[in-house]
């Protein structure tokens, strides 16, 4: 009986998304103050039952509730209590069900914290999120109900796919959820704005932070994931370029023109119409990344799913948001009045340079990522596009964007002259450049160009940033006084291109000076990687909660000092699934051991995969870095102050009448 | 495999980068290798191209990482081809004509494949001539209340109409 009390929740939630999609629109354009109003009780309603529905679902699975399809498809008695909670999300049906949970409580949070906004706005905002919602729920519901019952329960599951029996694997897609759906408050604020005719600086202003927050919890997302990849999958990658990696890192970047883009729009009042497309743009490109991965269009380690009904029913869902939404862009952009002036070297026209590297390297990305599935769709062949392709389009592009991140933050808005930039910025030149090239050759025997140039660019961001962040303070009155006078968004700016210069480091060192050996060793053997003697002990059995593994204990000494002891295993999850490899790591600031167990060859021995990967760390060191600079940004006090509350007993605005610039 | 990064040899640039580890070259040959070579360069290449060879079985994975059969036999294949003597191109020809296009992550450059390696290209040049002239044209245009050229001239004229009699 519980689990039909979650279908009932569903269909509750359907309901109520459905008022929240319909009647505030319509209210906002008639000036119906009643619809107006509902719009805050449905999201709040719509979050409520769609939590009790999640619940029941964990309940199921708490419960080894059996007959339920999907209970019985993705888990096991013998499932540790955490693994079962998380399991709710480990398949399809589930994973959706938490896509449009979170995408309520996005709106359940734009409806407390916006109590300064205009309520036709805000009804507005509610209601495109509500459509967005009842795509969702329609398609839970029609084509993946959590809830399906089986004729005849099995005695007990078909268990949790064991690569996801894993810490990583509890925060990986809550927190990429967060950010594909949190988009789509960027999104509801475009078309708001677009409905209502009120595009200027105001919007802009409104939407930032949610944008903001939203990468931010992309950047989690995408750095555990890469971070799980890396341990998890047993050799030591952290970027496959995979196509669902892929449909992460796409509106992770248009993410970044977006943010950029709605600064200006806010600061200066200019590329507004950009500003909108680029945030219906970000978020179609969201929804794009689900219909990939949950279709089953693709095939790889992410993609459980496949069932071509349920593709069509997304391809549709996308074809109806992205189409709808471009149509409306189409019919009011023309609308929108330009802004002030600004000369040819300028900060807007660098800013306007990021977003134009930005695109180009989304469409780079979405190019790679659709060309095997349109070539195969037209029968002209089957191609692999792989880490080669990517990294030789991609990298020619990150080389100016990095570049003209450390002058951005320097040049003055409307009009600067390239002789007084040249003066702050002499030094961090002379300084980068040579200091990179040095570096290189002095620690690889010869100069390595790709190094070279990765030092330089990581060299250069962070002695602009540091010069930025001096010149900054120093402007107040005294340096000191100055830091603490800096309003946190600055901070927050500085410290996410300061966090880009790290990853950038950990990029081209972990990717430059790796050391890869594959070797047959027996118990007692010794291996010796990049001056790290490893010596391997006798193999041991080890007895898991749902598994078996054999363990081969690894010690790890360095000119005759123990550094550390490992323990690499493989597991056998049973029921004939592959075995699998559990990589032991010895971490640290500049250097990972890694050592992963391969296949028993004969004689007792193993094959083994030793690593060493120097700064590693760095790459998810500076997501980090990123992260807490948006966090930083988007709490920035700027917003607290304009959420002055409206009085409930105000009449409704009707649109068009707030138009105009009202800069505060 | 010369790629080690040799920290020993910059201390004060370490310093300066905050390091403090190091590490040394390793020899290229170690009897545990499951694919010893006799020089370093052969054995940096054995695992460059292991890298750009698809496992065909596999969910995206390259013949280096998977633990599948099939990867088992092409990197013998690779392995065999490599200690005979062979040169890269030899190798990834004979791997394309018994697996096709398919197991390279690099895509060859033709027909089919032209807008892709083009396609960034393309609109990376278009993107910056499209902002180029759209800046130029923000650049040329008048501020609010600022005249342009023509009124400019338009207003000497004036000026010069109204006063010109007078002076």
């Amino acid at each position: 009986m519980i689990p039909e009390t979650g279908l009932f929740a569903l269909l509750l939630a359907l309901v109520l998304a459905l008022l929240q999609g319909t009647l505030p629109l319509a209210g906002a354009r008639t000036g119906h103050p009643g619809w107006i109003a509902l719009a805050r009780p449905a999201a709040w309603g719509q979050c409520l039952f769609l939590s009790l529905a999640l619940a029941v679902l964990a309940q199921s699975f708490i419960a080894n509730d059996f007959s339920v399809a999907y209970v019985a498809a993705n888990s096991n008695s013998q499932l540790p209590l955490i693994y079962r909670i998380t399991a709710v999300w480990g398949g399809h049906e589930g994973s959706l069900l938490l896509w449009v949970w979170i995408l309520s409580a996005w709106g359940v949070a734009v409806s407390h914290f916006s109590h300064g906004l205009p309520r036709d706005m805000l009804a507005r905002v509610l209601g495109v999120m509500g459509l967005v919602g009842v795509g969702f729920l329609l398609f839970l519901v029609f084509t993946s109900n959590p809830f399906e019952r089986l004729p005849v329960p099995p005695v007990n599951g078909r268990d949790l796919n064991p690569l996801l029996q894993d810490p990583g694997l509890i925060l990986h897609p809550p927190l990429l959820y967060m950010g594909y759906v949190g988009f789509s408050v960027a999104f509801a604020f475009a078309l708001a704005a677009l409905l209502g005719g009120q595009l200027d600086a105001v919007w802009a202003r409104w939407s930032r932070p949610w944008t903001t927050l939203a990468w931010v919890f992309l950047t989690a997302g995408i750095m555990i994931g890469s971070w799980w990849a890396y341990y998890e999958l047993g050799w030591g990658g952290w970027w496959f370029w995979d196509p669902v990696e892929n449909s992460s890192f796409m509106p992770w970047l248009a993410g970044i023109a977006l943010i950029h883009s709605l600064a200006v729009t806010e600061k200066r009042g200019v590329f507004k119409s950009w500003t909108v497309l680029l945030a219906i743009l970000t978020f179609s490109l969201s929804l794009l990344g689900t219909f990939l991965v949950r279709s089953g269009v693709l095939t790889s380690v992410h993609a459980f799913a496949s069932d071509p009904a349920r593709g069509i029913f997304i391809l549709v869902l996308l074809s109806l948001a992205v189409g709808g939404s471009l149509t409306l862009y189409a019919w009011r952009a023309p609308k929108i009045q330009g802004g002030g002036k600004f000369q040819l070297f300028s900060r807007e026209t660098l800013l306007l340079a990021n977003n134009l590297v930005l695109v180009v390297a989304t469409a780079t990305v979405l190019l790679g990522t659709l060309y095997p599935l349109a070539l195969d769709a037209l029968g002209v062949g089957k191609i692999s596009v792989g880490p080669p392709y990517f990294n030789s389009v991609f990298v020619p592009l990150m080389v100016p964007l990095i570049f003209i991140t450390g002058i951005g933050p320097m040049v003055r808005w409307k009009q600067d002259r390239p002789g007084r930039l040249l003066r702050r910025l002499w030094l961090p030149l002379l300084v980068a450049i040579p200091l990179g090239g040095v570096f290189t050759f002095l620690a690889t025997d010869g100069l390595r160009a790709e190094t070279a140039l990765g030092l330089m660019l990581a060299l250069w961001l962070t002695l602009t940033t540091a010069r930025e962040l001096y010149q900054c303070a120093a402007a107040k009155s005294g340096f000191w006084r100055g830091l603490r006078a800096l309003p946190s968004h600055r901070y927050g700016m500085l410290l996410a291109h300061l966090g880009l210069a790290v990853t950038v480091v950990g990029i081209t060192l972990a990717s430059g000076y790796s050391v890869e050996r594959d070797v047959r060793v027996a118990p007692g053997g010794l291996i010796p990687v990049a001056g790290y003697l490893f010596e391997f002990g006798q193999l041991e059995e080890r007895q898991g909660p749902n598994y078996s593994a054999v363990v081969f204990p690894v010690r790890v000494t360095r000119d005759g000092h123990e550094i550390g002891r490992l323990r690499a295993e493989k597991r056998n999850y049973g029921g004939g699934r592959q075995p699998m490899s559990e990589a032991a790591i010895l971490p640290g600031l500049f250097r990972d051991l890694y050592v992963a167990m391969g296949e028993p060859l004969e004689g007792g021995a193993w094959s083994v995969r030793v690593y060493y990967k120097p700064f590693v760390r760095w790459i998810w060191l500076g997501a980090l870095l990123m992260m807490a600079g948006g966090f930083l940004a988007a709490f920035d006090r700027r917003y607290r102050l304009v959420r002055r509350r409206v009085p409930d007993d105000q009449p409704a605005i009707p649109g068009g009448v707030l138009a105009g610039e009202a800069r505060s | 495999m010369t790629r080690v990064l040799n920290l020993r040899r910059c201390r004060t640039l370490l310093l300066l980068w905050l390091l403090s580890a190091s590490a040394l070259t390793p020899a290229a040959n170690h009897p545990a290798d499951l694919y010893p070579f006799d020089d370093s360069a052969r054995a940096a290449r054995f695992w460059q191209l292991t890298t750009q060879l698809r496992c065909l079985v596999c969910q995206n994975q390259n013949i280096a990482e998977s633990n599948a059969d099939l990867a088992k036999d092409m990197r013998d294949a690779l392995y065999r081809q490599l200690l005979a003597g062979a040169s890269d191109d030899e190798i990834i020809d004979f791997m394309v004509s018994r697996y096709g296009d398919f197991v390279l992550f690099k895509p060859p450059f033709k027909g089919s494949t032209l807008l892709l390696w083009v396609g960034p290209f393309l609109l990376g040049a278009l993107g910056v001539g499209a902002l180029w002239w759209m800046v130029a044209g923000i650049a040329r245009r008048p501020e609010d209340g600022e005249l342009t050229d023509e009124e400019q001239v338009r207003l000497k004229r004036l000026i010069n109409e109204t006063h010109g009699g007078t002076s």
